[in-house]
């Protein structure tokens, strides 16, 4: 029997967008239709979509603070799996360890509940959090699609 | 139909806040739900808060960070606050999170 939950040859999209609060759904949206081609279960879309929600979330509210700014969504499907890769050229975050701690916020006011990194852990594969105050964030996270 | 915006409404006899949630509920989405709920608080005896998720299909960890607003404020008034029309997806986050320890679920009244 076929298996449709690979591709041909790797594929590769690029998204860039503004920081405006409104692109966290657009950039789920893109990411599913991209995703489709892998034909997922729906459970695995769901865990796509979150995780790239939580990623472009922080982008918004931690990368650039409310402020503007572009953002890059990078995805590419290679034989079964989905990598991710979502950008900013934000403040940059000091101390990754403390930031992907579960429940931490640095904006507790904000009524932000600190699951974030813990969402992306927990619905990905993997991910990988490279960053540098002043220099932005990079979230790069995994997913095999069809086990 | 998708449904873009939270709707509130108060029942007064019995001291009910009840928040129709959007079918997706995001950072962007739960933006106003704070102010509007505040508003809501400051004018009525609200000893409960019921989130609807009846009409949702989607939530991140910033729906998360809103009902845990919510319950903070209500402990304090010595209220409560339900969630009510789970689906599977939202009832995965909302285990996820934990927050069923504190939330509980309530099945739906009405219609």
């Amino acid at each position: 029997m076929e298996n449709n939950n690979q591709v041909q040859k790797p594929e590769t999209m690029r998204l860039e967008m503004e920081s405006y609060s409104h692109n966290e759904q657009f950039a789920r949206v893109v990411t599913a239709v991209f995703l489709s081609r892998l034909d997922p279960t729906l459970e695995e879309m769901e865990d796509v979509k979150t995780a790239v929600s939580e990623a472009v979330t922080n982008a918004v509210i931690h990368g650039y603070e409310g402020g503007e700014g572009k953002i890059i969504l990078e995805a590419t499907l290679e034989d079964s799996a989905v990598t991710i890769c979502i950008r900013d050229n934000g403040v940059g975050i000091a101390d990754i360890h403390k930031a992907m701690e579960p429940l931490y916020t640095s904006k507790p006011s904000n009524e932000r509940s600190g699951m974030g990194f813990s969402f992306m852990e927990a619905f990905m594969d993997s991910v990988t959090v490279e960053s540098e105050p002043g220099k932005g964030t990079t979230v790069t996270m995994k997913k095999k699609i069809g086990r | 139909m998708k449904v873009d915006h939270t709707e509130m409404s108060y029942q007064s006899e019995v001291r009910t806040l009840t928040v129709h949630l959007p079918s997706e509920v995001d950072h962007h989405t739960s933006k106003n739900l704070r102010e509007q709920s505040e508003q809501f608080l400051d004018t009525f005896d609200i000893q409960r808060i019921v989130f609807d998720f009846s009409d949702t299909d989607f939530m991140d960890s910033s729906g998360i960070g809103i009902l845990l607003g919510r319950y903070k404020r209500m402990k304090q008034a010595g209220g409560d606050v339900v969630v009510c029309g789970v689906n599977e997806r939202i009832n995965r986050i909302l285990k996820m999170s934990g927050i069923y320890q504190i939330i509980p679920q309530m099945e739906l009244k009405y219609q």
